[in-house]
């Protein structure tokens, strides 16, 4: 069997609303190894949840239709199974975690029936073992008394404990692969940390594969190996956590970078933001989709929309002036300078 | 919860006084003298005034009603003069029959209403959802004495397959208690199952955008038990405050049922009391049903705490405990 355990080639999902039409993910292509952790960051609306939510081909439709692409995982292509085959695929080869557990937990329904459900449908336990099952993942996601909380209801779950209940669910079936959409957005700081690690510390355990949403960069840097910066609907820029964190390339990871709150921002140094805002994924967008916003932006970059190139070994990038034989300077970015654009 | 019950009970008190009022006052407002209308347009005038006079309607209004109350509170519902029979054996007799009519439409209702509302809200925006979604808008605004009188004009007189009116007997077999069942129960459904059907759908669109059904499709689970374990439990509680609704309307449109089909139920018994100006009939009649309406609610409310168990759920968004 070859390393490779997921390859996302050209992706597009689009949502169709009356007569609106908005493309939120444009041809997204990345891949995956095994036991590899992939960051996906990009601001709000950028396409992260819909990438991730297709390759479990959970997308409702209506409004939404995965439109092209292909979806390589193993060795089948995802988009083409029937909807049995890819039932088999959830939750047992490919798991996913939801940004705010107050939500993504059943009200009605114990944890331990949400877990024990997991197990039953793929794996061929009786009752009593897929019940000593679901304690045990209780106990491996650190919840205390686990045997008395599988009979409790989340509401009786802070939310901490509730992601963790998620992480039990998402890894009761041993998942090839875990989809974490922003899963410590809605805890609190001291829990975030709590719950990254435990992730960190299980991934070692059960060699899963992590796809890890998230706003913060400091996440990725520490717990995955490839980075996807996604504008738009398009990945902007990709390579090793190595790569980006200390050479990135596009204009777009820059302001991502400078937007980030770190500890070399001393205080007096305003942090800065990305002026403008993302354009709409309703209209048609010709050239680059970050030249509005973009500090170097000319008049090519309106005109006709950057490849992907590989800028530098294992590291691609989509900009006209990031390449081999040329280079921007960063420093300039910070320069809020767009007298060169006609607009 | 012990608690609650009493108290709840104990408010029943006044709500059943004040319906006692209105009907007594009511049945006092229809024109037409009772004894002259009992004894039919040939009885001279002394029987008339004797018979007024052993009613009681001779005395004033007040007292006729004290009467009634102090009778009711001894656990007297008093004699039928028409039916010359005591009102708690006449309500014995007739109201199992309410019950199985209301109770069959009820379950029609159910059985029909809420898969339909279900796939509805599954397939939304479909087909099938805009048939559901219109047939349910005509349901609810249905005048059920015209779609009693059309399904007996159809069924019964031109096809013949189920007899127009009366209650078989089990004595006739079981065949023959349906087929007289069968109409009079299809009329009184037909707006709990709308009802139902509009309910249904609403509630399970608005679940099925919830997280939870998305976590639920991401473990691979057939679509089946997403929608009927997922969905359906969350989507359960409006459905059972309109279930309550709905038994005491179906009480009330039992009484034209019946009437249609001359289904001899307490609806039946009222109208027929009312041409007949038998007063305290029909005031412990409508008594009687105004107590069930009131049980029923009660019953409903204590299911809604039971079924419920997320009394607090989603207040505390993330942190420790
Ligand atoms: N159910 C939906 N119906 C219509 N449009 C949708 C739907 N879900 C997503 N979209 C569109 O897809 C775009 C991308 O959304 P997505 O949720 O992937 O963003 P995101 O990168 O995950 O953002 P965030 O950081 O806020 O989670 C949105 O701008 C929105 O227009
Ligand atoms: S292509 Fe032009 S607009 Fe786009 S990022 Fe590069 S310089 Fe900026
Ligand atoms: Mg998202």
């Amino acid at each position: 069997m070859s390393d490779m355990l997921l390859k996302v080639e050209n992706l597009e999902v689009q949502f169709r609303s009356g007569s609106t039409l908005t493309k939120a993910v444009n041809g997204v292509s990345f891949s995956l190894n095994r036991k590899e952790n992939i960051g996906i960051v990009g601001e709000s609306g950028s396409g992260k949840s819909v990438t991730a939510t297709s390759l479990l081909r959970l997308i409702p439709d209506p409004p939404g239709k995965i439109t092209g692409g292909k979806i390589i995982f193993e060795d089948k292509d995802l988009l083409k199974l029937s909807d049995k085959a890819m039932r088999k695929i959830r939750g047992n080869e490919i798991s996913m975690i939801f940004q705010d557990p107050s939500t993504s937990l059943n009200p009605v329904y114990t944890v331990g029936n949400q877990i024990v459900e997991s197990i039953e449908t793929h794996q061929h336990l009786n009752r009593k073992e897929a019940k000593e099952k679901a304690v045990h993942m209780l106990e491996l996601v650190g919840i205390p008394e686990a045997r008395k909380r599988f009979s409790m209801y989340p509401h009786e779950f802070s939310g901490g404990m509730r992601q963790r209940v998620m992480i039990a669910i998402a890894l009761a079936c041993n998942p090839k692969l875990l989809i974490a959409d922003e899963p410590t957005t809605a805890l609190d700081v001291t829990v975030q940390a709590q719950i990254l690690n435990l992730m960190k510390d299980l991934q070692h355990s059960i060699d899963t594969s992590i796809i890890m949403i998230t706003h913060d960069l400091g996440v990725i840097w520490e717990s995955c190996d490839k980075v996807l910066v996604m504008y738009a609907g398009n990945v902007v820029e990709s390579g090793t956590v190595q790569e980006i964190h200390d050479n990135p390339l596009h204009p777009y990871t820059w302001g991502l970078l400078d937007s980030q709150i770190t500890e070399s921002v001393s205080s007096e140094e305003e942090l800065s933001t990305i002026p403008g805002s993302p354009p709409d994924l309703s209209l048609d967008i010709s050239g680059c989709p970050f030249a509005a916003r973009c500090p170097f932006a000319e008049e090519i970059c309106l005109e006709k929309t950057p490849e992907m190139i590989e800028a530098a070994e294992g590291h691609f990038t989509a900009c006209h002036f990031q390449t081999k034989e040329h280079r921007l300077d960063r420093k300039e970015a910070k320069v809020d300078d767009r007298s060169n654009i006609k607009s | 919860m012990g608690k609650y019950i009493f108290s709840r009970l104990i408010n029943m008190i006044p709500t059943l006084f004040v319906v006692a009022i209105i009907v007594f006052l009511i049945t006092r407002m229809i024109p037409g003298d009772p004894a002259s209308v009992m004894l039919g347009p040939q009885a001279s005038r002394e029987d008339v005034e004797a018979l007024t006079e052993a009613l009681g309607l001779n005395e004033p209004i007040h007292i006729q009603f004290l009467q009634y109350i102090g009778n009711l509170l001894k656990g007297h519902f008093g004699v039928s003069l028409s039916y010359n029979q005591p009102i708690t054996d006449l309500i014995i007799n007739r109201f199992p029959n309410t019950v199985i009519l209301a109770v069959s439409a009820l379950i029609i209702a159910f059985m029909i209403g809420v898969p339909a509302g279900i796939i509805s809200a599954s397939k939304q925006n479909s087909l099938i959802d805009y048939s559901i979604t219109t047939i349910s808008l005509i349901g609810v605004s249905m005048p059920i004495f015209w779609l009693g009188v059309m399904l007996v004009l159809y069924f019964s007189v031109n096809l013949g397959w189920f007899p127009a009116t009366g209650m078989g007997s089990m004595a006739d077999g079981f065949i023959s208690y349906l087929k007289h069942l069968i109409l009079p129960s299809i009329t009184l459904a037909t707006i709990p199952t709308a009802t139902f059907a509009r309910i249904t759908r609403s509630s399970m669109l608005e679940v099925i955008t919830q997280d939870y059904i998305k976590t639920a499709r991401s473990k691979g689970i057939s679509e089946f038990i997403v929608i009927f374990k997922h969905a359906f439990k969350n989507a359960f509680n409006p459905l059972l405050t309109v279930l309550g609704l709905q038994i005491s309307s179906l009480l009330g449109g039992a009484v034209l049922t019946e009437t249609i089909f001359s289904w001899p139920g307490m609806g039946l018994l009222i109208i027929d009391a009312i041409e007949k100006r038998d007063f305290v009939v029909v005031q412990s009649t409508v008594l009687f049903i105004a107590l069930i309406f009131v049980i029923v609610n009660l019953v409903v409310d204590i299911l809604y705490k039971v079924v419920n168990p997320k009394i607090s759920y989603s207040t505390n968004k993330g942190g420790t405990k």
